[in-house]
């Protein structure tokens, strides 16, 4: 079998019997009514949507930030142990010094 | 003389006024324009239902994106773009649907091959087997292969056009079609192959 003919051979079928044209009855209105349904990108809206979106991540943040800073401080406890347990071991030292 | 006014408007006249908020004066562009969307998508679609979804697609997309429509080049070149690429998404989201099989060839289809290989230059390309034998071929090819060998063989357009249908560069068009090409000789390798051999 020829290939590359019937190749030419198919694709002329395919160029003589071109796909019709005809649109479904009132098929505009159809979508003129989906058009209607869908509600049409307004930039405006989208812009102050975006707003709103970056102002509740702030507020989260805020939120956040409040929280933690009121938080009690771990840190700052385990500093003043660690402060009075050098205070103990070094001084008691420093008055066996000073007793001697 | 209202109604003859309306409709001499041109496409330039009604997209500036679907623009200003006359919505209304989308429906005679898609009067208009939709006989050709329609034939552009019957090209790769069969369903008649499969096909109206695809033009549904196009003018919601048209809608949506006309005020990007600079009036650069006609009305119908901007919408025919969206048309193809609308046409191969398509394509691509029923990428799987594709036959790979010649198992169901007709017997009107499986006549005209055997006339066809009886006597190559006898076999009229005008019957309706060689048409749907066409279109079983051209459902086995891959989305790119199927959208290059319509546009370049069935439509018989140039490769800058088709760059600028599908958005693809001109190298890219080139080389898909060399792969198109060598795609379908394949499809047809595998009919001879599983009919005659």
């Amino acid at each position: 079998m020829n290939l590359a003919q019937l190749q030419t051979k198919l694709i002329d079928a395919a160029r003589k019997n071109p796909p019709g044209d005809q649109v479904p009855y009132a098929f505009e209105k159809r979508i003129m009514a989906r058009l209607a349904a869908v509600p049409r990108f307004d930039e405006w809206a989208q812009w102050v949507r975006s707003w709103w979106y970056g102002a509740a991540v702030c507020a989260a943040v805020a939120l956040c930030l409040s929280v933690w800073s009121f938080a009690p401080d771990d840190e700052q406890e385990l500093a003043a142990n660690f402060s009075q347990d050098l205070e103990q071991t070094i001084l008691p030292a420093d008055d066996a010094d000073s007793t001697w | 003389m209202a109604e003859s006014t309306r409709i001499e408007r041109t496409d330039d006249e009604l997209i500036a006024a679907v623009r200003d908020g006359d919505t209304a004066s989308f429906e005679p562009l898609v009067a208009r324009h939709s006989p050709r969307v329609f034939a552009t998508a019957r090209r790769y679609a069969r369903r008649e239902s499969e096909i109206e979804d695809i033009v549904q697609e196009v003018w919601s997309k048209a809608f949506q994106k006309l005020s990007s429509f600079r009036g650069e080049a006609p009305f119908e070149h901007w919408l025919m773009r969206m048309a193809v690429r609308t046409c191969y998404d398509f394509l691509r989201e029923h990428q799987r649907n594709r036959e790979t099989s010649f198992t169901e060839l007709s017997e009107p289809e499986t006549d005209w091959l055997d006339r066809f290989v009886a006597a190559p230059d006898t076999a009229s390309d005008e019957s309706s087997a060689a048409r749907q034998l066409v279109e079983r071929v051209l459902a086995m090819l891959s989305p790119s292969a199927r959208l290059v060998i319509t546009l370049l063989e069935i439509e018989d357009r140039s490769v800058k056009e088709i760059s600028e249908l599908t958005g693809w560069s001109v190298p890219l068009v080139k080389v898909r079609a060399f792969r198109a090409r060598a795609e379908m000789r394949k499809c047809l390798q595998r009919i001879a192959r599983d009919k005659y051999l």
